[in-house]
């Protein structure tokens, strides 16, 4: 049930109306439509990531309430300002990599998974890095959509992907040395890139 | 001590103070740290001699005075020069004698000047030699008088050197411009020659070896790749032309001089790799013009590859004897050059499986090498010393273990000895745990001709478990045996009693084991009633079953056939198409083409008949070599899974390209891990938690008890 507008104006947004026994991610669109922002938007992962959320799509009545403690939030204009402070704190380095691996982990609905479908991953890269580093991205997406060898992604490869874009000079990747412990994918795709190149 | 006061210096007391300043004027000579002598130093020890000597006996001491002058000298050389001279020898003794003869004079100059008071009246008076005169003296009679014979050899010997070096210097320049390199290195071996006999006859021996460097160095050193890279004469040349007594002479003189193999081996290296690489072209080449559907098949060109290369290594070991004294340097580059090539394939064969086929050829029955027990012993031999120089042994391994089999099961063995005697090699060569399951297939015969006879026994006891037909049983231990594709062939009736009976005799040997029928490896033998006359048919089970259809159908067509047997398209293909379309037709195909496909029809050929009555009707095998490359490639990469895992349980922590190192190593005595797939395994084993990436260090691994 969609909240109404106007109660959330002065009272603290209530994690009842967020999470339902059974319409999980309606809760949080719900909750999107009423701060203005978009599902798909990276401030949605950020909240997550601050309320320290286990599973993707809604928060636990403990998340959302120690969560919006620790923000100091209790009403809903409060939360959308919140929010944006949250991006600030969320490029700071010292979390900027917990930030990142945090949404690997996200995204992993089911109990013993370990990796992540291609598909997925380019949205998630998209998304959190997509800013940042543009052309890298654009670029990565490209050669991960039309590769073979690998179908999912696991952790190590994901934060290696951070590193990657935080390492090697684009695009003529030339500080990159393939004999040193970087994943294989990387390997492959910086091959790809310099055929494309030749 | 003012000279106010005469106080009268006693011989003691005056000469313990000249001492002194004879021991500081020595330490100046010997280059020890000390102050120069000052006016004053110089003052006080003249006037000492002054004094005693101008004393009012019994206390004028000028005899003794004059005596300890020519014993201070004598003191020195004894102790210090000649020694010195002694312990060195021809250009560092003449060194030596130039700097003392120097510090004699200055020696002799400063004690004149403080002994001066004795040479103005002393000496006069009794007409003894001056002082100046009495120092010199004491150099010749000490020193000149022992050295002078050392010092005459070791001048000669440094004149017969310099005048040695200009001499050859110039009739090198000359050669070298006009001779071929085996006429230049005859000349040079002369002169070496004639070098060290002049020497033994008028030089003194040690001088030998510095006359006899100088003369290497303008002969060789000078003009050594001027020599080398002679264009039609040189060590390139040399080896193209197989001039095995020229070589020799250049391996020995080259020897001599520092570094002088070098460039002499590396040519060699650069020779043998391209004698090989260009077998390796000759056998591509005569690959491509092969017929397209036979091209994955080790023919025979790829045979008289193998046998040119063993030619090759034979007849460079032969140079490593006769040429170069088994050098390391050289046994070292040939090993590098016949690794270069052969580990190239031909026409798509790895040289693992050249190998492997060469191998078998020899050792089966029928094959194309037909040569003497002894020949074979030898080329076994050669073959096995091939192996070191291919990095993919375990694939030789499983192509080998491949064909042992078929040739153990079909009875394609020739010789039973030859077979050991090659394990035997293989096993020096590449360890026990190479050769360990093939030596169990070899063994597993053995056993299974033992039970066999059990078997009959059996038979003869229990008169109503006899199915009627021979039946031979050959139990393979599955560890030992490459891995086949086993199906469910349909047996005919009788066969499958066959089975049944054999069953229940082997439950009374054990218990414990499991019984998994290969059919596609199994033998039978037929009586064909053809209407000209009865023959005897060796086929496979497979063409056996298929036969027999026929005993209770006329005719039959491809899907029946199928259903029937229960195979696949490719095995029905491959056994209708020998038994219809090769060279015996026992049945008729309709239509008559030359090839299977799957709307044909089939009939008993009764007309059948051969001039023999028993015949052999083959069926060619699948081809192994897509299989054995995965399995190898699956065996890998457990192989490299466990080298990794083993490593890291050991180091704890690693960095990626020591673990990338040590992974190499570990497993280069069987095969060359490639770098991808030892990370992809890295991978892997992350994932399935065995190691993990150091949270600081990305480089570094770190492993996961």
């Amino acid at each position: 049930m969609p909240p109404r507008a106007s109660k959330r104006k002065s009272a603290p947004p209530n994690s009842s109306s967020v999470t339902s026994s059974d319409g999980r991610s309606e809760g949080i669109e719900a909750l999107c439509s009423d701060l203005g922002v978009d599902y798909t938007d990276v401030r949605i992962l950020m909240l997550a990531w601050k309320l320290k959320a286990e599973k993707q799509g809604y928060f636990t009545q403990d998340e959302w309430q120690t969560g919006l403690k620790a923000l100091g939030v209790d009403s809903l204009s409060k939360l959308k300002k919140a929010l944006s402070d949250l991006e600030k704190e969320v490029e700071k380095p010292s979390n900027y990599e917990d930030f990142y691996t945090y949404a690997f982990r996200y995204c992993l609905t089911e109990e013993k998974q370990k990796s992540v479908d291609i598909e997925s991953i380019c949205e998630l890269l998209n998304l959190v890095l997509g800013v940042q580093f543009r052309p890298q991205i654009d670029s990565l997406i490209e050669y991960l959509k039309v590769q073979n060898d690998y179908k999912v992604i696991n952790s190590d490869q994901w934060i290696n992907f951070l590193r990657f874009c935080k390492e090697i000079s684009f695009p003529d990747l030339e500080n990159y040395d393939a004999t040193q412990a970087w994943p294989l994918i990387l390997d492959n795709y910086v091959e790809w890139m310099r055929e494309k190149h030749s | 001590m003012t000279m106010n006061e005469r106080k009268t210096i006693d011989l003691e007391q005056g000469w313990e103070f000249m001492q002194k300043g004879i021991t500081k004027l020595k330490n100046i000579l010997e280059g020890l740290p000390e102050p120069q002598f000052s006016s004053e130093d110089y003052m006080m020890l003249y006037t000492t001699i002054y004094n005693m000597y101008t004393q009012k006996p019994p206390h004028d001491y000028s005899q003794q005075l004059y005596d300890k002058y020519r014993e201070s000298f004598e003191e020195y050389i004894t102790s210090s020069v000649l020694p010195s001279l002694r312990e060195k020898h021809d250009e560092f003794m003449l060194r030596e004698l130039v700097k003392r003869w120097t510090n004699h004079k200055v020696m002799v100059r400063w004690l004149s000047r403080f002994f001066h008071y004795l040479n103005r009246y002393f000496i006069a008076r009794r007409s003894l030699p001056p002082l100046n005169e009495v120092g010199l003296t004491c150099f010749r009679e000490l020193v000149y008088q022992e050295v002078n014979a050392k010092v005459r050899d070791a001048v000669i010997s440094l004149i017969d050197q310099e005048r040695e070096a200009a001499y050859y210097s110039r009739k090198a320049a000359n050669w070298i411009v006009d001779d071929s390199c085996p006429d230049y290195m005859l000349k040079a071996e002369e002169c070496l020659k004639r070098e060290k006999d002049r020497v033994s006859n008028y030089l003194h021996s040690s001088s030998e070896p510095k006359l006899l460097e100088k003369v290497q160095h303008e002969l060789l050193s000078v003009w050594a790749n001027r020599l080398l890279d002679k264009e039609h004469s040189g060590c390139h040349a040399l080896l193209r032309d197989d001039k095995v007594e020229d070589l020799s002479r250049m391996f020995r003189l080259f020897s001599k001089i520092p570094r002088g193999l070098d460039p002499v081996s590396s040519t060699f290296k650069q020779h043998v790799t391209a004698e090989g690489t260009a077998l390796v072209k000759l056998a591509e080449d005569a690959a491509s013009t092969k017929k397209a559907e036979k091209r994955d098949v080790v023919g025979l060109q790829e045979q008289v590859f193998v046998r040119k290369v063993i030619e090759l290594h034979d007849k460079y070991l032969a140079y490593m004897n006769d040429c170069f004294q088994n050098h390391t340097l050289f046994h070292k580059v040939l090993k590098e050059a016949f690794e270069a090539f052969c580990n190239k394939g031909v026409a798509g064969s790895s040289s693992a499986e050249l190998l492997a086929t060469f191998c078998d050829n020899i050792l089966k029955k029928g094959g194309s090498e037909k040569l003497s027990d002894e020949a074979i012993e030898e080329t076994l031999e050669k073959v096995v010393k091939l192996l070191a120089y291919i990095s993919d042994k375990d694939l030789f391994a499983e192509f080998y273990r491949k064909k042992l089999a078929r040739r153990l099961l079909f009875d394609k063995s020739a010789n039973d000895d030859h077979e050991r005697s090659i394990l035997t090699k293989l096993k020096q060569q590449c360890g026990g745990q190479f050769t360990s399951k093939m030596e169990g297939m070899v063994t597993d015969l053995t056993l299974a001709r033992e039970n066999q006879t059990n078997f009959e026994e059996y038979l003869s006891n229990n008169r109503n478990a006899n199915p009627g037909i021979d039946l031979t049983v050959t139990v393979l231990t599955t560890g030992f045996w490459p891995s086949y594709k086993s199906f469910d062939l349909n047996l005919p009736a009788e066969m499958i009693k066959c089975v049944e009976v054999f069953r229940d005799f082997y439950q009374t040997k054990t218990k414990h084991r499991k019984l998994t029928w290969m059919y596609s490896l199994g033998t039978c033998n037929l009586i064909g009633k053809f209407e000209p006359k009865t023959m005897e048919l060796i086929v496979t089970t497979y063409q056996a079953s298929a036969l027999l259809l026929f005993n209770s159908s006329d005719r039959l067509s491809y899907s029946e056939i199928m259903i029937q047997l229960n195979l696949t398209d490719d095995d029905v293909v491959r056994l209708l198409h020998s038994l219809s379309c090769a060279k015996y037709k026992i049945l008729n195909k309709e239509p008559n083409t030359k090839t299977i496909s799957s709307t044909d029809q089939f009939e008993f050929n009764s007309k059948f008949t051969d001039k023999m009555r028993r015949i052999k009707i083959p069926l060619p095998p699948v081809d192994e070599k897509k299989k054995v490359i995965e399995d190898v490639d699956k065996d890998r990469r457990y192989a490299i899974d466990a080298s990794i895992v083993r490593i890291m349980k050991s180091r704890k922590v690693l960095g990626h390209q020591q673990l990338v190192m040590e992974c190499v190593e570990q497993l280069g005595r069987m095969f060359k891990p490639d770098f991808k797939v030892i990370k992809k395994r890295i991978e892997d084993l992350i994932t399935r938690d065995y190691l993990e990436r150091d949270k600081d260090n990305p480089n570094m691994f770190r492993y996961l008890a």
